[in-house]
Parts: C-alpha cells; structure tokens; sequence
C-alpha cells in the first residue's frame, strides 16, 4: 500500500487524534466511560493503523519489537507493584488508601496507576500479537 | 445480529466474513449501550470491531480468502450446537425477568457500591471504582491473561524468524568445518 496517497494522507490526519483520544480515555475514565483496558486498544489500533497504511518495518523502526515486549511486562509489575507498595505501607494487597495522606487522593493515586498499568500492558500486548502475526509473511 | 450471524456462517468469502463480524461487534456494542452498559460498549467496539478485525485481516493475509467446500454435511456438529443453546436457554428460565428490582443481584452488594462508592473510593464512574478498587484482584488476573496471551502468541510464532537465522548460522558455521 505504499502508493495510497488518500489514505496516505488521511490516516496521517487521523492517527495524531486517535492517539490524543487514547490517552483522554485513559486518564478521564474516573469520570467518564473508559479505562486502561479500553485506551490500551485505541492506542495500539492507532498504531497499527499506521503500520499497515505505510509499513510495518517504519513502525518496527518507531516502536521496536523489544519496547513492546518490555511494556508487557513493565505494565503487570507496575499493577502488581502498586499493591506490594500498599502492603509495604502498611496496608492490604492492592489497597490504595494508604498510599497518600489521606484515603480519598491515596484511591485516586492508586487507581490512576493501575489503569496505567493495565493501558501499557494491554497496548503492548495487541502490537506484540500484531507483530508476530505480521512478521509470519516474509 | 441475526442476519450478520447467519450471513457469516452461509458466505465463503472469508473476507467478508472478517468484515461482518466487525459490523456484529459494532451491533454488539449498540446493544449494550442501549442497556446503558457504556463501558462494556465501548470495549465492544475497540476490542470487538477494531483490534480483531485488524488481526483477522492479518490472518487472513497469510492464509487464502475462501473457505473450501467440505462435502460430507456435518450432522453432529449441528446437534452438539442445537443442544449446548437450548441447554442455555434452559439454565435462563429460571433467572428473575430483566430489570425486576427484587433481583438478588440488586441486593447484595450493588447498592453498598452504588452508596458509598462516592466517599470511599472517589471517582464519579462507579464501574472505574468497582473494576480498579473493589474488584482490584480480579482486574490483576484480567490483566495477567492479557499477558499470557501475548506472551504464549510471542512463544508459538513470534520468534520463529529469530529462530531460523540462527539455524542458518549453525548451518555456516558446519559448513565451514
């Protein structure tokens, strides 16, 4: 698809957006519907959008297989490490009021970092699956 | 649904098949907004009609794009399907009637979520407090299986061209003996 100049352009057009509208989803799903598990796709489907429209070697260039490998991981340890973080203060297991000064900001501090966890994980996890699947035809 | 669904299962053109169950995620995700379940649409939608497709497309580019004809009429396949729904259909006669307040669902832990939500947990979306707060272990398993399915799709195919090159090297350097 290198010679596509309309959806050249358009997905150019597009992918910034997408990609702003990820992490909107992401940080906003407190108040709105939305989450970790949510934005972590619409981010990873802006990228592939972008790898299949140009060319999945460009974006192995942007974003190189191991990025996305260590994001699997680092996403879970921060999840699991939150909780660990808790319990170290004095807490139980992934309960995030002991995390700041008082229960209400220690909750939101806590759960800004979870869904975090879960958006890195979960955007990796689709490129990781993406890459494998395009990397099988050459 | 039901004509996506049917039409699915008559067409051969693998192609299109990929494109109708995208369009049956999207109806999917109506559905639920329709019952108000925003959250749950919304990743209908993302997971369902966006990141699947992308990946069935990616399957599809490897494989060919129709399906080939079998001939023997796959009989028990059909009884095994035509059991397994009714057996479920069965197992939903005896739920209470969709949005009967008296619903043991509604009573007992819903309305402690729904009441104090706001001043134990903070954020205005109850679903973020239950799915990140509440419920913080079932999310981390959630996410663990995201992880294993990565992982077990990176150990099946996704080292294989990694694997080949350093065949090749072993080839060389026996060569080179």
């Amino acid at each position: 698809m290198k010679f596509k100049s309309v959806l050249r352009v358009i997905s150019k057009l597009l992918i910034p957006p997408i990609m702003m509208f990820a992490l909107y989803v992401q940080f906003h799903g407190d108040y709105g519907p939305g989450g970790g598990f949510q934005a972590g796709v619409i981010f990873a489907s802006a990228f592939i959008l972008y790898a299949l429209i140009f060319d999945v070697d460009y974006a192995r260039k942007a974003v190189p297989a191991w990025v996305t490998r260590t994001g699997l991981a680092l996403g879970l340890m921060l999840y699991a490490g939150v909780g660990v973080f808790g319990l170290l203060l004095g807490g139980n297991y992934l309960n995030y009021s002991v995390l700041a000064q008082d229960a209400a900001s220690g909750q939101h501090l806590g759960i800004t970092l979870i869904e975090f966890g879960i958006g890195v994980t979960v955007a990796s996890a689709m490129i990781t699956i993406f890459y494998a699947f395009a990397g099988q035809n050459r | 649904m039901m004509v996506t669904a049917i039409a699915m299962v008559r067409l051969r053109n693998l192609f299109a098949v990929v494109m109708l169950s995208g369009i049956f995620s999207l109806l999917a995700a109506v559905l639920y907004v329709v019952l108000d379940a925003v959250d749950v649409a919304f990743t209908e939608a993302a997971v369902g009609a966006g990141i699947s497709t992308v990946l069935m497309l990616g399957t599809l580019a490897l494989t060919k794009s129709e399906q080939k004809v079998t001939a023997r009429r796959p009989w028990a396949p059909l009884f095994m399907v035509t059991l397994t729904g009714a057996l479920l259909i069965y197992g939903t006669l005896d739920m209470p009637p969709f949005g009967d307040p008296t619903a043991p669902i509604h009573h007992h832990v819903a309305p402690r979520y729904i009441e104090k939500s706001g001043s134990e947990v903070g954020p205005s979306n109850i679903v973020t407090s239950i799915l990140a707060s509440y419920r913080g272990y079932d999310t981390l398993g959630e996410v663990t299986v995201i992880f294993t399915a990565a992982a077990g799709v990176l150990i099946l195919i996704g080292r294989g061209r990694r694997r080949g090159r350093k065949s090749k090297d072993i080839l060389k350097s026996e060569g080179m003996k």
